[in-house]
């Protein structure tokens, strides 16, 4: 599924992302853990082709193809779904219309013909009642004067919508109350159902998260890349242990 | 005077300046000559002689020419505005030639008439002519360089009473409604560039729906420049009767061109009680290339008169043109009626843009609402400026002004001169104003949707402006979107 070897990276001269090795196979669940300014989010960024991170080093497979030779369109199209850990808000522009701009252009990159209105409002509406989202949301522009946690609903509703194959999921947890993370987990877990070969990239601070999405691999990150990697039972021992029992190899 | 209250002042007069009434007058003798009716066109220059030539061709009745020359005496002491936020070379108005007509013969009956040439023109614009006759409830009447070549559904308008010509065939046929109402709102001696234009104008439309008629059908012109330095001069007049209504579209392209073209138009519309008048808008002119070479200079004088319960409503989605110059206002004279303004204004590369509305409240519970959207990218200039004049009688008169901005890039600007003055206590009057940027994180979270660039400009440009879009006529909002989108194309990475 996604294979980075040796993954360097820095905004403007700042060096992040320094030599971060990950694969990920077909219908794994990985999450990675790191404290504020381990480059977690930058990870995040890359992979999703945001520009003001210049790729230094090293090299990105996704699905067999070079994912850091593609535009993020393209990524997108090709089924890399990054959730935002701060959603932005387009004022004036319907849920439903980006939605369909979205959903069609994907289709189209797949050589198939858009979907019409009718169906598509029919598609997304049965996504909707799948996520347990009111549909009043769709009418609504994108994440215009939505709450935190409407924010992140409507990205884990995108994500079922689009059908990607891997799912990146970037600090979803933050600022969520507990209700919120019920709602968001049973999204995630619900799309993992769906399609047991997708695969799932869960960046996060916390271990709470973890409770309701099971990772299959935990993965601490400091400074850049990962210094140690185990079960599911590493995010215990780190909620226990905190970072400070960690260090870079030197 | 601080430059601005000269443009708030700017109703019928302008300071006189006698240095360049000489220089004129010395041009005249200078450049005295003798004029060929029959030539397809006038020469280049602007003298009496000219404006008597121009007046001929048309075969314009006594009136008419000496309201022309008229004006043109008034313009020789006017000077041109100073005060907008715009920059341009000085325009030389004996260069350029004030009658042009196509290349074929005019009046025709059918568009199996028209040279075919032309119509594939209108093609490649994308507005054949073909199919706005298809298009359910939309009348064409195509205004082509100075002389109207096609008027469409003529018949079932003239069924309901309704008189839709150009403004050529209006003065000929109505003179008794010309004289009435010609410069009844836009007096000849109002601004510069309408001035001129009253001195010289070429053709335009004009509309009269009778008392108590609702206009059967959209109505709707297309404008074109094409010959080589022909200024252009319309003048529209509409007049809705007691208790009509009626809607109105003028959309405008033009093809390249390598020099500046001035385009100063003047519309009228005279919304008697009970009246609605609505105007739309979608101004596409030549803006220029991307060093700002180039593209028409559109000023624009535009006003409404609105009677007791009248209602008139100015739309526009202003895309083109190098300068924009333009005020669509409302005087709103009668007791309760309204007044609306929805603008949408894209200045992209080195295009600027100052425009914006008058709204003078007369009349007791009188309304009116302004929405502004101006949108600036490349290195290009928006400026929002408008008037709302509350006057002593105005009981109860209130306003509500909405003006947002959107800069793409940080070397474009935007910049909004709003201006009230109120004289009545009673008065209710809002302003808002929002500046926002589209964001490389707006664009990013697009693109990581799968959603292209182009497609996410226009989407967000789109979500910006919706408030106007939504007041065009259903058949021109999906030509609007098309345009911003196009209009904007290269803006952004």
């Amino acid at each position: 599924m996604l294979q980075i070897k040796e993954l360097q990276a820095r905004i403007e001269e700042k060096e992040i992302l320094k030599g971060f090795d990950l694969d990920i196979q077909p219908g794994e669940v990985h999450a990675i853990m790191g404290v504020n300014g381990s480059g977690k989010s930058t990870l995040a960024n890359v992979l999703g082709g945001r520009e003001e991170y210049e790729v230094t080093g090293g090299s990105v497979s996704f699905l067999g193809k070079d994912l850091l030779d593609m535009d993020p369109e393209e990524r997108a199209r090709e089924g890399l779904f990054l959730a935002f850990q701060y959603p932005v808000e387009l004022p004036g522009v319907l849920i439903s219309y980006f939605l369909r701009t979205a959903y069609n252009a994907k289709r189209e990159h797949a050589g198939e013909k858009p979907l019409p209105v009718r169906e598509f409002n029919a598609l997304i509406n049965e996504k909707a009642k799948l996520l347990e989202l009111n549909p009043e949301l769709l009418k609504r522009s994108v994440n215009e004067g939505f709450s935190g946690g409407e924010k992140k609903r409507n990205e884990i509703f995108q994500m079922a919508l689009l059908e990607p194959k891997l799912c990146i999921l970037d600090e979803t947890d933050s600022g969520l109350d507990i209700d919120a993370l019920q709602v968001v987990s049973h999204g995630v877990n619900t799309l993992k159902k769906e399609d047991p070969s997708r695969s799932f990239l869960v960046i996060t601070h916390y271990q709470r998260l973890l409770n309701y999405v099971v990772p299959d691999y935990v993965h601490v990150m400091i400074d850049g890349k990962i210094v140690k990697s185990g079960g599911k039972e590493l995010a215990l021992e780190l909620e226990e242990k905190g970072y400070g029992s960690f260090q870079p190899a030197a | 005077m601080p430059t601005w209250e000269r443009w708030c002042l700017q109703w019928g007069y302008m300071s006189s300046d006698t240095e360049t009434l000489e220089n004129f007058t010395e041009q005249e003798y200078k450049y005295g000559f003798t004029v060929d009716i029959e030539a397809d066109e006038l020469p280049a220059g602007l003298n009496e002689e000219i404006i008597r030539a121009l007046s001929a061709k048309k075969d314009e009745p006594e009136f008419m020419t000496e309201w022309r020359l008229r004006a043109y005496r008034k313009w020789l002491e006017m000077e041109s505005p100073e005060w907008a936020f715009i920059e341009h070379e000085p325009i030389d108005y004996q260069a350029l030639k004030y009658y042009s007509a196509p290349k074929q013969k005019p009046q025709l009956e059918s568009l199996d008439q028209v040279d075919p040439k032309l119509l594939e023109t209108y093609e490649k614009l994308g507005i054949p002519l073909e199919e706005q006759k298809r298009l359910a409830g939309v009348a064409v009447d195509a205004v082509f360089d100075s002389v109207s070549i096609a008027t469409t559904y003529k018949e079932e308008l003239s069924k309901a009473g309704v008189i839709f010509c150009s403004i050529s065939e209006a003065v000929k046929e109505h003179p008794e409604l010309v004289k009435k109402y010609l410069g009844s709102v836009v007096p000849y001696t109002d601004n510069y560039f309408a001035t001129l234009n009253s001195a010289v104008f070429s053709d335009g439309t004009f509309v009269y729906v009778p008392k108590g008629v609702k206009c059967p059908l959209e109505l709707s012109t297309y404008f074109r420049i094409n010959a080589q330095n022909t200024g252009q001069f319309e003048r529209t007049l509409i007049i809705a009767d007691e208790g009509s209504s009626v809607s109105y579209l003028e959309g405008c392209t033009a093809p390249m061109r390598d020099e500046n073209q001035l385009h100063a138009a003047v519309v009228e519309l005279v919304a008697l009680k009970d009246a609605q008048i609505k105007y739309s808008t979608i101004q596409n002119w030549y803006p220029g290339d991307k060093d700002g070479k180039g593209g028409i200079y559109n000023f624009v004088t535009k006003r409404g008169m609105a009677e007791e319960n009248a209602k008139i409503s100015w739309t526009q989605v202003e895309t083109g043109s190098a300068i924009t110059w333009k005020y669509p206002s409302c005087i709103l004279k009668g007791d309760n009626s309204v007044g609306e303004f929805y603008s949408v204004a894209i200045t992209n590369n080195c295009q600027q843009a100052d425009t914006g509305t008058k709204m003078v409240h007369i009349g007791k519970n009188t309304k009116s609402t302004i929405i502004s959207k101006g949108i600036s990218a490349g290195v290009a200039q928006n400026s929002y400026r408008g008037l709302v004049k509350v006057l002593r009688g105005a009981e109860n008169a209130r306003n509500f002004s909405q003006c947002d901005s959107m800069l793409m890039g940080d070397k474009c600007g935007a910049h909004t001169f709003p201006y009230i003055e109120v004289d009545n206590p009673t008065a209710q009057v809002e302003h808002e104003a929002t500046t926002s940027k589209i964001g490389e994180d707006q664009l990013f979270y697009c693109n990581q949707r799968g959603i292209s660039t182009e497609d996410a400009i226009g989407m967000i440009v789109h979500g910006f402006c919706k408030e106007v879009l939504n007041e065009l006529p259903m058949e021109f909002a999906l030509e609007a979107r098309q345009l911003l989108a196009i209009s904007l194309e290269g803006s952004v990475g």
